[in-house]
C-alpha cells in the first residue's frame, strides 16, 4: 500500500555497474549509426535515423539511466501520458501547417 | 454523518488552533510558515486585494463607455486598462483561484493528511506568486509604461510596442512557476498522503477536481513559459522566430499561447466545479448523484479540454482543415461539462434543500455557468464564429464562465469554508442581500454584452457607435449594482472576522473530513489520523449542530 | 489505527539506526520525493517541447533552407558533445550506484567526473558559439539579415534551443556541486540517496534533450 513507511530500505533493487556500461556502449554505437546514416545515406535514411534511432536512444536513457524500467506501473503511465501530450500538441499544430 | 470520526461538536479543542500553534511570533509566523492552512490564507489575502484592483479597473473601463467619444481617459489609457484588467484577473485571481486558497487549506484535511507532500515548496509557490505579481505591477511604472497589447500579448505588436511588455511577461512567467509547483505538490499529496482506507473511489470530489486540475497545471503551464520566454528573447535579442519579415509566423505564437491558455480555463473551472460538488450535497442533505460520473467527467474535461485551443484562432488565417478538426473537438468537450450539470441538478431532486449563502452562490454558478457554456457552443460553430469573434459576445461568454462560473464558485467556497478557516461566522442576511445585488448586476452587465456582441460591437475598443449606446448604458449601470454587491459581500466577510463567536466543527452538516475537525483546525489538522471505511457523501439522518 | 503504525515504525528506525534518529522524526517519503521530481521532469519536457513545436512547423515550411543552414554547423563538435553528455550520464548513474554500495569515495569521484564532463560540454559550446558569432551568424547581425528567411529562422531556433539547453546544463552543474558537498558531509548516504537520484534524473533529462537536438540541428544537413 502506498502509505507504508518505506525507510530505511527505500528501493531494494540495485542495478550494477555492468548494466549501465552496456547501455552506454549501446548509446554510443547508436549515435555512430545515426551519424553514419545522416552523413553518407540518402535523405530518407537520415529521416529514418531521426525517427527510429533517436527515440531509441532516449528510451534507453529513460528506462535504464533514469531507472524507469524498475519503477511502478503508475509512474510508467505518467511518463507515457506526458510524452503523449507533447506528441498531440505537435500533431494537432501540424494539422494547421500541413494543410494551409 | 460518516463513521470516519466521532463528532467533536460540543467538546473544546484539545489542541490550540493553528492560529495560536506556531513556534514563531507575529508576522514571521506567517511569512516563514509551512502550514498549508496559513499559506492558503496568505493566498486569499493577496488574491482578494488583486481582485479589488482588477474590479476597480473594470469599473473605470465601463465608465469610459458611459458616453461616446472620450469620457474620462485617452484611447491609449483604455488599451492599458483592458490589458491590466485581463492580466490581473486572469493571472492573479482566477488561475490561482480555488486551488491556491481552498486547495491549500482544505485538500490535506479532506484526504486525512497533516499537510501537503512538500510544505516548503508550498511556501515557495506563494513567494513566486507574490514575486511575479510584484514584477508585473512594476511594469506599470517602468520602461515604456503599462503594456497595451491585451492580456494575450499577440505578436507582432507585443514585440514592436514600446510599452513594458518584457517586464509584464516576465511577471507572468514567474507566476507560472508558482502554478506548476502547486500542481506538483497536489499530485504528490493525493498519491501519497491519503488516509488509511481512503482509496481513490472514496476520495471526495473536491480533491478529485484538484487532482485533474493539477495535471493540467503541470503539463500545460510550461508551454506558456516557453512562449513568454520567446517574446522576451524576441524583444531583447531579436531572435526573430515570430517575425513575419523573415518568414516567422505570428500564428505560431497564437498556437503556442493558446495551447496553454485554453487549458488554463479548465484550471479555472474544474476546481470550481469540485467545490460546487461539495456544496450541493451538503445543502441538499443528500448524497451526490453519480459520483463516478463526476470523477470521470473531471478527468475527461482536463484531457479533452487540452485539445481544443485553436478555437480561439478560427479567424486568424490557419488552415480550413484544421479549424474543422478543432471545432469538432470543441463540441466534444461540452459533453463532460454538461454531465456535471445533470449530476448537480439530480442531486437536488428529492433533497432537503437549505438556501444558505453558499448554496445561493452554488445555484447561481449552475445557472450562470450553463449560459456561459452554451454560448461557448455558439462560438465553436465555425460560421457563427466568423461573425462574433473579437466582439462583445466573446467578452460576455468568458465573463459568464470565468466570473459567473469560477468567480461565483469562489464566493460559494468562501462562504462555505469560512467558519472552518476563521472560526467565525458572517451575517447570513447581509450575505443574501449581497448575493442578490451581485446576481442582478452581473446579468445586466454581461447578458447585455452578449446582445451587443451579436449586434457587432467589437471588443477592446475605447469608443462605440451610437447604435450600441443603450446597451453600454445598461451594462455600465449593471456594473455599479454588481460592484455594490461585491463590496457588501466583502465587508460582510471582513466584519464577521471581528465578531467573536464559538463556531462548531460542523455548522452545515457536511460529511467530508474537514467537518470532523475543530473550527479552525489545530496545526496538524487531526489529533488522530482517520481511517476511512465507507463511501463518501453518506448522509444519515442525524441532526447537525447549529451555530449559536 | 494508522497513527500508531506510523509511530511504531519511526521508533524502530530510531532504534536500529541511531545516527538516523533525527531523520525518523522527519516525515521522509522516498517514493513521494521521486514522484515530485518526475513531475518536474514532465514540465521540462513540455517546456522544450514548445520549442520543438516551433522547429517542426518552420522546418516543414522551409525544408531546403534548414538543410542548407545546418551545413554551417560543426558536426564533429556536435558529435563530441553528444559523447561527452552520454558519458556524463553514465558517470552520474554510476555515482548513485556507488553510494548505494557504500563506496563514498567512488561516488564522489563519479559525480565530480560528471561535473567535469558538463563543463567540457559548456566549453565546447562556448567555442562553437564564438565561431558562429565571429562569422556574423547571430540574431540581429547584418550578415544574418542577408540570408533567406528559412535560414534566419534556423539560426534563431539554434541559439534559442541550444542556449536554453546550455542554461540547463549550467544549472545542473551547480546542483551537482551542492550534491557533492552533501555527499562529503554524509547527508547523502547509502540509505538516504534520493537527493542524488533526483539530481541524476535532472541530468539525464538534459542528456535526453541533447539527444534530440543533435539530429535536428547538426545532422540536418
Amino acid at each position: 500500500m502506498e502509505h507504508e513507511a518505506d525507510h530505511p530500505h527505500d528501493d531494494p533493487h540495485i542495478v550494477g555497474y555492468g548494466t549501465f556500461i552496456k547501455v552506454w556502449i549501446a548509446l554510443v554505437a547508436l549515435t555512430a549509426v545515426l551519424v553514419g546514416l545522416s552523413v553518407t545515406g540518402t535523405p530518407n535514411l537520415a529521416l529514418l535515423g531521426l525517427l527510429v534511432i533517436t527515440p531509441t536512444k532516449a528510451s534507453l536513457v529513460f528506462f535504464y539511466f533514469m531507472h524507469l524500467k524498475y519503477e511502478s506501473t503508475a509512474l510508467k503511465y505518467m511518463v507515457a501520458i506526458a510524452i503523449a501530450v507533447l506528441v498531440i500538441f505537435i500533431g494537432l499544430t501540424f494539422t494547421d501547417y500541413l494543410f494551409r | 454523518m460518516s463513521t470516519a470520526a466521532a463528532s467533536v461538536a460540543a467538546e473544546p479543542a484539545s489542541e490550540p488552533s493553528f492560529y495560536a500553534g506556531s513556534s514563531r511570533q507575529g508576522i514571521l509566523s506567517w511569512l516563514l510558515t509551512t502550514d498549508h492552512k496559513r499559506i492558503g490564507l496568505m493566498y486569499l489575502a493577496a488574491m482578494l486585494t488583486f481582485f479589488l484592483v482588477g474590479m476597480t479597473i473594470g469599473v473605470f473601463m465601463r465608465l469610459e463607455h458611459l458616453t461616446m467619444g472620450p469620457t474620462i481617459m485617452k484611447p491609449t489609457t483604455y488599451n492599458a486598462l483592458f490589458t491590466l484588467h485581463g492580466v490581473i484577473m486572469i493571472f492573479l485571481f482566477v488561475i490561482p483561484g480555488l486551488p491556491a486558497v481552498f486547495g491549500n487549506f482544505c485538500l490535506p484535511i479532506m484526504i486525512g493528511a497533516k499537510d501537503v507532500a512538500f510544505p516548503r515548496l508550498n511556501l515557495l509557490s506563494w513567494y513566486l506568486f507574490m514575486s511575479g505579481a510584484t514584477i508585473a505591477i512594476t511594469s506599470l511604472f517602468t520602461g515604456g509604461g503599462p503594456p497595451d497589447t491585451g492580456w494575450s500579448f499577440y505578436v507582432p505588436y507585443s514585440v514592436t510596442t514600446g510599452t513594458n511588455v518584457t517586464m509584464a511577461v516576465l511577471g507572468a512567467f514567474v507566476i507560472g512557476f508558482s502554478s506548476i509547483l502547486t500542481g506538483m505538490n497536489f499530485i504528490t499529496t493525493i498519491h501519497r498522503l491519503r488516509a488509511k482506507g481512503m482509496n481513490w473511489m472514496r476520495m471526495p470530489l473536491f480533491p478529485w477536481a484538484l487532482y485533474a486540475t493539477a495535471w493540467v497545471q503541470v503539463l500545460a503551464t510550461p508551454i506558456l513559459g516557453i512562449t513568454l520566454l520567446l517574446v522576451i528573447l524576441e524583444r531583447v535579442f531579436h531572435l526573430g522566430i515570430f517575425n513575419p519579415a523573415i518568414g516567422g509566423d505570428p500564428i505560431l505564437y497564437q498556437h503556442l499561447f493558446w495551447t496553454y491558455s485554453h487549458p488554463a480555463v479548465y484550471i479555472m473551472i474544474i476546481p470550481a466545479m469540485g467545490a460546487i460538488s461539495e456544496i450541493i450535497p451538503t445543502f441538499a442533505h443528500r448524497t451526490v448523484f453519480g459520483y463516478k460520473a463526476i470523477v470521470i467527467s473531471s478527468m475527461a474535461i482536463a484531457a479533452v479540454g487540452s485539445l481544443v485551443w485553436a478555437h480561439h484562432m478560427f479567424t486568424s488565417g490557419m488552415s480550413e482543415t484544421s479549424i474543422i478538426i478543432f471545432s469538432l473537438l470543441t463540441f466534444l468537450v461540452a459533453i463532460p461539462s454538461a454531465i456535471k450539470v445533470f449530476n448537480w441538478v439530480a442531486t437536488l431532486y428529492k433533497g432537503s434543500i437549505e438556501l444558505k449563502a453558499p448554496m445561493l452562490f452554488a445555484l447561481g454558478f449552475i445557472f450562470l455557468f450553463s449560459i456561459g457554456g452554451l454560448t461557448g457552443l455558439f462560438q465553436g460553430a465555425l460560421a457563427v464564429n466568423m461573425h462574433i469573434h473579437d466582439t462583445y459576445f466573446i467578452v460576455g461568454h468568458f465573463h459568464y464562465v470565468m466570473f459567473g462560473g469560477t468567480g461565483f464558485a469562489f464566493f460559494a467556497a468562501l462562504h462555505y469554508w469560512y467558519p472552518k478557516m476563521f472560526g467565525r461566522m458572517y451575517n447570513e442576511r447581509t450575505a443574501v442581500v449581497a448575493w442578490v445585488h451581485i446576481f442582478v448586476g452581473f446579468n445586466l452587465l454581461y447578458f447585455t454584452m452578449l446582445v451587443l456582441g451579436m449586434q457587432g460591437m467589437p471588443r477592446r475598443y475605447y469608443d462605440h457607435l451610437p447604435g450600441f449606446h443603450l446597451g453600454h448604458l445598461i451594462a455600465t449601470v449593471g456594473s455599479w449594482i454588481m460592484v455594490a454587491g461585491l463590496l457588501i459581500m466583502i465587508m460582510n466577510l471582513v466584519r464577521g472576522l471581528f465578531h467573536k463567536v464559538e463556531v462548531p466543527a460542523n455548522p452545515w452538516g457536511g460529511v467530508t473530513l474537514e467537518w470532523t475537525v475543530p473550527s479552525p483546525p489545530p496545526v496538524e489538522n487531526f489529533d488522530v489520523l482517520p481511517v476511512i471505511t465507507e463511501a463518501p457523501y453518506s448522509f444519515n439522518p442525524v441532526s447537525k449542530e447549529q451555530a449559536p | 489505527m494508522s497513527a500508531s503504525v506510523e509511530q511504531h515504525d519511526a521508533e524502530n528506525v530510531a532504534a536500529e539506526h541511531p545516527a538516523a534518529e533525527h531523520h525518523a522524526a522527519e516525515h521522509r517519503d522516498y517514493i513521494g520525493a521521486k514522484l515530485g521530481m518526475w513531475i518536474f521532469i514532465f514540465t521540462e519536457l513540455i517546456l522544450f517541447g514548445g520549442l520543438f513545436v516551433a522547429y517542426g512547423m518552420y522546418r516543414s515550411m522551409h525544408p531546403h533552407e534548414f538543410h542548407k543552414a545546418a551545413g554551417e554547423l560543426n558536426v564533429v563538435l556536435g558529435v563530441i558533445n553528444t559523447i561527452v553528455l552520454l558519458t556524463s550520464s553514465l558517470t552520474m548513474v554510476l555515482s548513485i550506484v556507488a553510494i548505494r554500495l557504500k563506496r563514498k569515495a567512488q561516488s564522489m569521484l563519479f559525480l565530480a567526473s560528471t561535473m567535469v564532463l558538463g563543463c567540457v560540454f559548456l566549453v565546447n559550446k562556448f567555442f562553437e558559439w564564438r565561431a558562429k558569432i565571429h562569422h556574423g551568424l547571430y540574431p540581429g547581425s547584418e550578415h544574418l539579415m542577408t540570408l533567406p528567411p528559412g535560414e534566419r529562422l534556423f539560426f534563431g531556433l539554434y541559439y534559442g534551443m541550444t542556449g536554453l539547453h546550455g542554461l540547463h546544463v549550467t544549472v545542473g552543474i551547480v546542483v551537482m556541486t551542492i550534491m557533492l558537498v552533501l555527499l562529503r558531509r554524509d547527508k547523502i548516504r547509502h540509505d538516504d540517496f534520493i537527493k542524488l537520484e533526483n539530481a541524476g534524473l535532472y541530468w539525464h533529462l538534459v542528456d535526453v534533450i541533447w539527444i534530440f537536438l543533435l539530429p535536428l540541428f547538426y545532422l540536418a544537413a
